[in-house]
């Protein structure tokens, strides 16, 4: 039999139903699937597909297992590099990572490694089996992660392995950091998967704290000196919404993506009343950025009702950061993209709401050093979009309030930690830090990757103290 | 789980709740507020810590039940429990000695967190001049304790049914006509009497600190919901407030931000009532 040069599609809803509930878009791969797409991996003797993953699981030996239908062979394997399987199988850009480095995407498509982790993950999932529970040593040593996203889950289950006490500090009053309330239910689903994730590294024996502010309950010196943690790995993210800074963005029906996101995937706004948090979305709704978040908020909207969502970036289609699955989800949903515009005033009636969006057409210079060609306004090109909500998705900073609680941690110019690249130790003894606080809005499993680096290192660290 | 250990109910409407929260009594401070989340299904709302026992590890809040997710909270009885309590939040009062004469008003509600703010000055060795205000004599609330931490306490009636007639405003102008050398004002309240009490000493020059209530979610600083227009700034109130200098903050901007969901709390106040079966008949 001929190999195939494409992937087993993906089964998924159809844009026209999937475009008006929050149910997950894309539904997974049976067994005889995923069997028929690990056969396409050709067990390469030197695998490039590891080089891409940032956790780098051991990709050819557990597609090796699913091909022989050895699927809890299969989840072992993964799981001895991972923490969060059916997490990242579903919101890895695999394009970019394990799946770029796969010698068939040189003819044709790579095999779907992440529809493959998923798969193995899922179906693990499905029986719900006991998790083994850690025996810790008396003298166990106790380690604080301040945030429960996925640098501070990943590294947590790490420490855990190895034997240490880890207590996480959450500020919400539920874990997952972006899982839980930036990455919406139709593609990453909460009860069935995050919230199960999680409660697997509870059972294993991380505790985890909720509703926990560091830096106003307790400071890192503080959890350091008087709560007995001879360890601190800080993993809080880029929670801090940007804004244009341009005039009306303060009017009614102006939002944060950050907000728009928590209000209706940690908050549930999308059940309301019955859940009593309520979101407002209008007939049109422009969202104003090109990333993943604009895609998720855009998506959102259309779920909640909107009529007309706009997707406004500032440059063209080719420099759309998000990823290409979910811009082509979103096209096929109805999404209107409305490239090379870029916002420069919210327009408001006489009562304080938004009536219109007024944007300025772009056009893209030659490419600059970096190979990026910049957008130039066109000079009296303005014009107005008529909306009833703006979802402003331009990007997220660091939240300031852990590092501006602790003396003696460094910070660079834009609020991010820095940290020693190969450990994740910061310039405070005993204190790592990993993921977005560190490197700006990046990936889930960048953020993973950078917290079992830095569990390596406490683990060396407190061996040697 | 955060349990109720006292519930009273102080005037129509408005609840006093003693409630088991350790952690967080050890490290508020006057000015700080909490979010908390009454059960699983509940919306995350911010109230100020109207006082705290750091030796009986708890906090005292302070509320009127004023639409669903207020009387959900109200329901609650002693010995019950709130699923979610996440605090102290926010920027603490700048409570100092030497500060002088610190006039400390609260509109109807807004005594309650004025108080803590009103002991910490006294305590810090301040003169401090109480001014209560209320629509009416029954609505008036923590007058005994106020009076407590106070050198001179001074109670407004809208309608004139106790203390002099009038808002908190016309007790303000009789201070300074008698000649009081004022240092310092707070004042914490609706947002319309937030403003005239700016706008009343803004030409006075007289320094005054407002704490602002906008609508919010997370309360630590990740989604701007509560942002506010303060001077040429937009701040955000949970993390660079909640207090901001009055003279400087556009009410208006955020009495219309605070309508953004009237319509909505409408549905759900109605929702909720047809929930505990009341409101069925009328």
């Amino acid at each position: 039999m001929a190999l195939s040069l494409k992937k087993h599609p993906m089964p998924e809803q159809a844009p026209e139903v999937r475009a008006h509930n929050f149910e997950e878009v894309a539904l997974g791969y049976d067994e005889e699937t995923a069997v028929a797409e690990a056969e396409r991996c050709l067990h390469c003797k030197i695998p490039q597909c590891r080089k891409g993953c940032p956790v780098g699981i051991d990709i050819p030996e557990f597609i090796a297992k699913i091909k022989e239908r050895d699927f809890d062979g299969a989840i072992a394997k993964i799981k001895e590099s991972s923490s969060l399987p059916a997490i990242c199988g579903r919101v890895c850009p695999q394009e970019n990572q394990c799946e770029k480095h796969c010698v068939l995407a040189n003819k044709g498509e790579a095999v779907a490694i992440g529809r493959l982790e998923r798969f193995a993950a899922d179906r693990e999932m499905a029986q719900n089996r006991p998790v083994e529970p850690i025996h810790y040593a008396d003298d166990a040593k106790k380690v604080a992660v301040i945030g429960a996203g996925p640098a501070g889950l990943a590294c947590a289950g790490d420490l855990a392995r190895k034997g240490y006490r880890v207590t996480i500090f959450e500020a919400l009053h539920t874990a997952g950091g972006v899982l839980s309330y930036g990455i919406p239910e139709f593609r990453l689903p909460k009860e069935k998967i995050v919230k199960k994730e999680i409660a697997n590294l509870e059972a294993m024996g991380v505790k985890i704290e909720l509703d926990s502010v560091i830096g106003q309950l307790y400071t890192v010196d503080e959890l350091m000196q008087e709560e007995g943690f001879e360890a601190v790995f800080v993993g809080t993210g880029a929670g801090l919404p940007r804004f244009m800074e341009i005039p009306g963005e303060n009017l009614n029906g102006v939002y944060s993506a950050n907000e728009f996101l928590t209000r209706c995937n940690l908050m549930k706004a999308y059940q309301f009343p019955k859940y009593g948090t309520p979101i407002r979305v209008g007939k049109k709704v422009a969202v104003v950025g090109g990333g993943n978040v604009a895609m998720d908020a855009a998506r959102t909207a259309l779920r909640l009702g909107a009529e007309h969502v706009y997707i406004v970036y500032r440059r063209g289609e080719e420099e759309l950061p998000a990823r290409r699955e979910e811009v082509l989800h979103a096209k096929a949903e109805g999404i209107d993209f409305r490239l090379l515009n870029n916002p420069v005033e919210v327009v408001g009636d006489d009562k304080g709401w938004v009536k219109a969006i007024r944007c300025i057409k772009m056009e893209l210079g030659e490419p600059d050093a970096s190979g990026r060609r910049s957008p130039k306004a066109v000079e009296g090109s303005e014009f107005d979009l008529e909306v009833d909500t703006v979802v402003m998705a331009i990007g997220q900073g660091p939240n300031p309030i852990v590092a501006s609680t602790t003396p003696g941690m460094e910070t660079n110019k834009r609020g991010n930690i820095v940290v020693d690249p190969e450990t994740g130790a910061t310039t405070k003894p005993g204190v790592f830090a990993g993921g977005d606080i560190v490197t700006g809005a990046a990936t889930v499993i960048l953020a993973m990757g950078a917290g079992k680096k830095a569990a390596a290192a406490i683990d060396e660290y407190l061996k040697n103290k | 789980m955060f349990k109720i250990l006292e519930k009273k109910e102080l005037s129509p409407g408005v609840f006093r709740m003693v409630i088991d929260a350790p952690r967080i009594a050890k490290k508020t401070q006057p000015g700080q507020f909490i979010i908390e989340r009454v059960d699983e299904e509940s919306e995350r709302i911010p109230l100020t810590v109207a006082d705290f026992d750091r030796e009986k590890g708890t906090i005292t809040l302070i509320f009127q039940a004023v639409g669903a997710s207020t009387e959900l909270l109200a329901e609650k009885k002693e010995g019950e429990s709130i699923l979610n309590l996440v605090g102290p939040l926010g920027k603490p009062s700048e409570v100092a000695e030497g500060i002088g004469t610190v006039v400390c008003i609260g509109g109807g509600i807004g005594v309650a967190p004025v108080y803590p703010i009103a002991r910490a000055m006294k305590e810090a060795g301040n003169k401090v001049i109480s001014i209560m205000g209320a629509r009416s004599k029954e609505i008036l609330i923590m007058e005994d304790e106020m009076r407590a931490v106070s050198d001179e306490t001074i109670v407004t009636t809208d309608d004139g049914t106790y203390g002099i007639k009038g808002f908190v405003t016309t007790a303000l102008g009789q201070l300074v006509e008698r000649g009081e050398k004022i240092d310092r004002v707070y004042a914490i309240g609706p947002v319309v009497m937030m403003k005239s009490v700016a706008d009343a000493t803004r030409p006075l020059a007289l320094p005054t600190v407002v704490s602002l209530n906008p609508v919010m979610v997370d309360g630590t600083g990740m989604c701007g919901g509560c942002r506010v227009q303060v001077g040429t700034e937009t701040k955000f109130a949970c993390v660079d407030g909640p207090e901001f200098d009055g003279h400087l903050v556009d009410f208006n901007a955020l009495r219309t931000r605070q309508g953004m969901y009237r319509d909505m709390e409408a549905e759900a106040e109605k929702e909720h009532k047809c929930r505990i079966g009341l409101g069925r008949d009328s």
